[in-house]
């Protein structure tokens, strides 16, 4: 199977996810069209939507707005998580005693809390956490017969051995502050894509530019993942998957 | 010869489902400094628990390991193991594996020591691969090359070729030789492969199965470079074998 995927090249992956989603394109369009639908737009409509909110500059406005919201919260989560999860992987006490916590508070609902830094904090404490869990022994016993010094202990063994897992926490996090970015908006904010969406029904059924705004709120979290995939490249972290 | 590693009445029981089970059971032996011991048993009798127990990792329930006359408590750079899995961090190129071990020292002599090493096992050009880039047998030579390089007195070795295959294990134990004959260690060396402990060792223990004490001992009376399907060579290979009971 994997011979014969290989000899297809670059077309044969590319092409049959387009194709499903020229399938889904078509339905929506024939749906909309047989149903003489007056809510629902088009999929012409809202290409037209999206160039009419391009025109008159209110989409970068509003896509400045959400990431700008994102990068901070998603950016002080970071600083705050990854030191907190190495410190609970590390010193047992500290598990002991912050992971009960972390574990209640981990599955509330984070538009609840209303912040995209707690959103993104819990993934990523809890992946980095585990990353020191998992260090395989051998390499911990290595480092202890040669009786280094701890401080190279943590640069040298722990820090990149965790490294990998951190990667992974970060693109779980940025995952779950894309989708609270965008909830916030709807509910308390007035500005953003989240806000573009809730406006756009309210102050006119504009349901064209609401469509308009699902669909580049998802092209804009698939960008962020795959921002978020080419960490996995790094030098430092390639050992990890390089098999 | 100075005595470096003394073991006397030396004992050690794990806890499992099934209640105590005792795996060491009373084992004394000396082993001279720069000399080379091989201990050979059958699989399971608790080879690894030993050796851990010499290199400091694991403390013995009754009994005491002592190196240059301190009893071992923990381990540390005078004794260096090198285990079957092999511990070559895959995060570090070759040379930064080389300079883990001389933390503290300035890192223009860090490196140098590192890369003169790496020259040694024959890892030259190799110095900034990472683990993942290079083949088993390579794998190998990095990690002894990282043991080495901090000049340790003793090195455990516990089936360190046992995953390579027959050519590359024969030609690892010649370069482990060539090594020896100019770096001085003592080794004490785990295997199962009868003909690689006649191959290096001095002398060669055999141990008996679970609980496990010394059964018999050999002495290795052959100058090296040994030619190994000599006759003399299989009459001893063939008296260690009756005593594992093959």
């Amino acid at each position: 199977m994997a011979v014969r995927n290989r000899g297809q090249g670059a077309w044969g992956r590319v092409l049959p996810p387009l194709a499903v989603i020229a399938l889904l394109v078509s339905a929506w369009w024939l749906l909309v069209l047989g149903t003489h639908s007056a809510i629902f737009p088009t999929p012409w409509q809202v290409v037209t939507a999206t160039i009419e909110l391009v025109r008159d500059g209110t989409l970068w406005g509003h896509i400045g707005a959400s990431l700008l919201r994102v990068g901070s919260g998603f950016g002080l989560a970071v600083l705050f998580a990854v030191p907190l999860g190495l410190w609970m992987g590390w010193v047992q006490g500290a598990y002991a005693t912050l992971n009960p916590v972390f574990q209640i508070l981990r599955p509330i609902s984070p538009i609840a809390w209303f912040l995209i830094f707690i959103s993104s904090v819990f993934p990523m404490v809890l992946q980095t956490t585990a990353g020191v869990h998992t260090i395989e022994r051998r390499y911990l016993r290595a480092a202890e017969n040669f009786g280094v010094s701890r401080s190279t202990l943590f640069r040298r063994v722990v820090i990149p051995a965790v490294l990998p897992q951190v990667i992974v926490g970060m693109r779980i996090g940025l995952g779950v502050a894309w989708l609270v970015v965008v909830a916030a908006e709807m509910i308390a904010l007035r500005s953003g894509l989240g806000y573009l969406i809730i406006d756009s029904r309210n102050a006119g059924n504009r349901y064209d530019l609401v469509i308009a705004g699902m669909i580049i709120i998802g092209l804009i979290g698939l960008s962020l993942d795959g921002a978020m995939r080419l960490l996995e490249g790094l030098r430092i972290v390639r050992w990890r998957y390089a098999h | 010869m100075p005595t470096k590693i003394s073991v006397q009445g030396l004992r050690k029981a794990f806890n499992t489902d099934q209640g105590l089970l005792q795996v060491v059971d009373g084992l004394d032996f000396e082993v001279a400094d720069g000399e080379f011991v091989a201990i050979v048993g059958p699989s399971g009798c608790g080879k690894t628990t030993l050796m851990n127990m010499l290199a400091g990792f694991d403390l013995p329930d009754e009994g005491s390991v002592m190196i240059d006359g301190v009893r071992a408590v923990r381990p540390g750079a005078k004794g260096i193991l090198i285990s079957q899995h092999g511990s070559v961090f895959p995060w570090l190129t070759v040379r930064q594996n080389l300079m883990f071990g001389l933390d503290g020292r300035p890192v223009r002599e860090q490196q140098a020591l590192a890369d003169h090493y790496a020259a040694i096992v024959g890892l030259k050009g190799f110095e900034q691969s990472y683990p993942h880039e290079l083949s088993g047998g390579m794998l190998k030579r990095a990690e002894l090359a990282r043991a080495l390089v901090v000049k340790p007195e003793i090195l455990y070795m516990d089936e360190p070729f046992s995953a390579l295959d027959a050519l590359m294990s024969l030609r690892m134990r010649n370069e482990l030789l060539r090594i020896l004959a100019e770096e001085r260690h003592t080794v004490v060396l785990i295997t199962h492969d009868v003909e690689e402990a006649i191959h290096l060792a001095d002398r060669i223990f055999v141990l008996s199965g679970r609980p496990t004490r010394i059964q018999a001992t050999f002495e290795v009376p052959f100058r090296h470079p040994r030619k190994l399907p000599g006759a003399a060579v299989q009459e001893l290979r063939e008296a260690i074998l009756r005593e594992l009971g093959a």
